[in-house]
């Protein structure tokens, strides 16, 4: 008897150490999944942070410009259509052949033209609308270099030396030269955070891109929450039990897995080609991410309503509250937190949505900063598309920059469904 | 209850304001569709024209040049684009399905050429092919190499069993995919120039045009012509990273990317800015914009824009255009074409 105890103990114990041991092997596997992720989270990081974060500064160039008036080609600042012609490029060209008069020959000339952004002479001509008085005057002004500078400068310390490739000698030698002088420096590259797309990756900026994501959301937002609200509370606390609701559920949970591209293929046919809503602006981008959008919201607010216990809905029966009652006055408070979490995570999933946006010519080229939900415009994900299909070699950086913006918009966004749910959950 | 009906209510209200008001809004700026090639030049165009003048900057879309033909071809009507980019010329059908549409008149400007290069990184040693060379190396199926006037599927595996003066790697070449324009450009430029030097398959295009294409333009999907998706830039650091490789891409990412890679001469020429504006370089295609002129006087600032792709300070030889990497056409071409276009003449349909 107490032999056959023994027996059993040390098989116990024999067993018991390979279930530890199998155990521990487990918790290893656990372990190494959870690494894996991370160290392809802190891959992509690290790639698009060195690779972007030069973005964020621009070479700058200090020049004296003199608005010279025969120069600009204007006698009254009054006159729009002078001022819109006036030569205020050729302002910055006179100022460049003044700073550095041993560069007189026509080669040399051409070269240093090339050296301040195209888009400058528009920034002389708003300040010297703003202020006329400067009409005849000097200034000495930063003026944002050309790309081409900008690499150059940028890769000046670099270990496999500076990338001459698009700069020539001679504005290599400008390039020194200004150094001496501290009249060329990197600055906050303000252009990326308040200007639109460009096809200088200098004056290029992502502000048109934000304010196009935002209308397209508040769009979707406004109109695939009270949709997807209403359908789930009608499924969840009105629908009687038949084929057809199970029909209605099972189609609901089938378009959650639907590729995006096929609701961008449905915009077209519906919205464009039927009702005639125009291409490219926010309207119809936010029409279509509704349409992606609604499964989720609809599977996630059932969800919600699903959870409040069926206890509450007893009493407040129970104390003579009618059905829309129990809804309105206990179910939607109490499953709310629950749906907005839902909304959040579907908007930050629209907001990172370009597919469904290339079928509606959201996939666009657009400068000007969208002035409402009806004005042509892109949306940030398209813009890093856009950007990274590029020729010019300084928007490879922008494009890492713009992923930034992206992933900062997006981290707050699921911060902020983490951070409800822990505030406004509620145990039962 | 209440509150609960006026939200569906509000909600369908502003849904139904924001949806029907725009409907047939007038649109005020200038709407462009078509080629990804085109699409560079035609966007700094819109960016200037937009800054310089107080009218709303242009919309630029990259939809393919066929895309952007069916477009165009539409229809009249703000629904429907004003301007399309091509990196080909219009092809008669096109042309017939505009003009189904009511789309008749349309002013066809030439703005320059684009060149396609074969590039490696500067890490090897440079090649100098042929168009045959080319032919052999990537079509799906080749003329025996017994000489025969047969066609077998691509034997070939290093670039030494194409042409023995060239080296024993193997062959890989990284390239756009078939959606692509260039792909089609590239089949029809380089792969089809060398296709011509076998006389029996010249001879083909005269009894059998269908067959003479597909054997003509069909790369080989062994594995020795990689697609890389329509990123050149991606082709670019592949390359850098491959230095046995191949790339086919636009002169312009050649242009950017001078430091990593460099494009192979063909029959002896490199691709540079002369040699493609002259067409000794033999793999270029000429860059086409289409204006609808029922448009113009309709949708403001067209005319403007037309005017402002035409001046010398944006396709000339020293234009902001050739500092983007297009190759300009020559000083009478320009004139003429500019002349033409700015006095608003439309094509006859002939000779597509």
């Amino acid at each position: 008897m107490i032999e056959d105890h023994q027996k059993k103990a040390e098989q116990v114990a024999r067993g018991l150490k390979r279930r530890y041991r199998a155990e521990k092997r487990f918790r290893f596997y656990g372990i190494m999944a959870v690494a894996f992720g991370l160290l392809a989270v802190a891959v992509l990081f690290t790639d698009i942070i060195t690779k972007g974060s030069g973005a964020f500064r621009q070479t700058y160039i200090q020049l004296t410009v003199h608005y010279d008036p025969e120069v600009l080609d204007i006698t009254d600042l009054r006159d729009e259509s002078q001022v819109a012609l006036g030569n205020f490029s050729g302002v910055i060209r006179q100022g460049l052949y003044d700073r550095f008069p041993q560069f007189s020959s026509r080669n040399d000339k051409r070269e240093l033209n090339k050296m301040i952004s195209s888009g400058e002479g528009f920034e002389l001509r708003d300040r010297l609308v703003e202020n006329p008085s400067l009409l005849g005057r000097s200034e000495t002004l930063w003026l944002v270099a050309d790309d081409d500078i900008d690499t150059y400068f940028k890769s000046y310390g670099d270990s496999g030396g500076a990338f001459t490739g698009r700069v020539s000698e001679t504005q290599r030698a400008v390039v020194e030269g200004l150094k001496q002088s501290g009249d060329i420096r990197l600055k906050l590259n303000t252009n990326f955070f308040t200007k639109g797309d460009s096809r200088e990756p200098e004056q290029a900026g992502i502000w048109g891109a934000v304010v196009g994501s935002f209308f397209t959301l508040v769009i979707t937002l406004a109109l695939s929450f009270p949709i997807g609200v209403a359908a789930a509370i009608y499924l969840e606390e009105f629908a009687p039990r038949n084929r057809w609701t199970d029909l209605i559920e099972v189609n609901i949970n089938n378009l959650a897995a639907v590729p995006s591209i096929i609701f961008g293929l449905l915009g077209l046919a519906i919205f464009i080609n039927f009702f005639e809503v125009p291409r490219s602006i926010p309207v119809i981008g936010g029409l279509v991410l509704t349409l992606m959008t609604l499964p989720t919201i609809i599977i996630t607010s059932r969800a919600a309503i699903k959870a409040v216990p069926p206890s509450i809905r007893e009493a407040a029966i129970g104390i003579g509250a009618s059905p829309m009652q129990v809804v309105m006055h206990h179910v939607l408070p109490l499953a709310m937190p629950g749906m907005l979490t839902g909304a959040i995570i579907g908007m930050a999933q629209a907001l990172g949505e370009t597919a469904p946006l290339l079928m509606i010519g959201m996939v666009a080229f657009i400068v000007d900063i969208p002035s409402g939900p009806a004005s042509p415009a892109t949306v940030l994900p398209v813009q890093i598309f856009l950007w990274a299909d590029s020729p010019e070699r300084a928007f490879v950086e922008k494009t890492s920059a713009a992923i930034m913006v992206l992933l900062a918009f997006l981290i707050l966004m699921n911060t902020t469904a983490i951070w409800l749910r822990k505030r406004l959950e509620r145990r039962w | 209850m209440n509150v609960f009906k006026n939200t569906v209510l509000a909600g369908a209200a502003v849904a139904a304001m924001i949806g029907g008001a725009q409907v047939h809004a007038a649109r005020d700026y200038i709407s462009i569709v078509g080629s990804s090639t085109v699409y560079p030049f035609s966007t700094v165009v819109a960016e200037r024209f937009g800054k310089a003048t107080g009218h709303p900057t242009p919309k630029v879309e990259s939809t393919g040049t066929g895309g952007g033909m069916k477009m165009f071809c539409g229809g009249v009507g703000t629904n429907f684009a004003d301007i399309t980019n091509a990196s080909r010329r219009m092809k008669d059908g096109e042309f017939k399905d505009c003009q189904k549409n009511g789309v008749n008149d349309i002013v066809e400007m030439l703005i320059g050429f684009d060149g396609l290069v074969i590039a490696n990184s500067l890490k090897a040693k440079p090649y100098d092919l042929t168009l045959k060379d080319v032919f052999l190396a990537l079509a799906k199926n080749v003329p025996n190499p017994d000489g025969s006037d047969t066609l077998v599927p691509n034997p070939y595996k290093t670039w030494k069993d194409v042409n023995p003066a060239l080296p024993a790697t193997k062959i890989e070449v990284i390239g756009p995919p078939p959606t692509s324009g260039t792909r089609d450009s590239f089949a029809e430029l380089a792969l089809e120039g060398g296709c011509k030097n076998f006389p029996f398959i010249k001879a083909m295009k005269d009894a059998d045009e269908d067959q003479f294409k597909s054997v003509c333009h069909t790369i080989r999907e062994d594995g020795y012509f990689v697609e890389a998706g329509e990123n050149d830039n991606l082709i670019i650091q592949k390359l850098d990273s491959n230095p046995d490789a191949l790339g086919v891409f636009g002169f312009s990412f050649l242009d950017q990317n001078n430091d990593k890679v460099r494009g192979s001469s063909i029959a002896g020429v490199e691709p540079t800015f002369e040699s493609i504006g002259d067409k000794s370089y033999p793999v270029s295609r000429p860059l086409y914009v289409y204006v609808k002129k029922a448009h113009i006087g309709v949708i403001p600032g067209i005319k403007e824009f037309v005017a402002e792709y035409t001046s010398e300070k944006a396709w000339g030889p020293d234009g902001y255009l050739a500092e983007k990497g297009l190759i300009p056409l020559n000083d009478d071409l320009r004139k003429k074409t500019a002349k033409a276009v700015r006095a608003g003449e439309v094509m006859s349909g002939e000779g597509l």
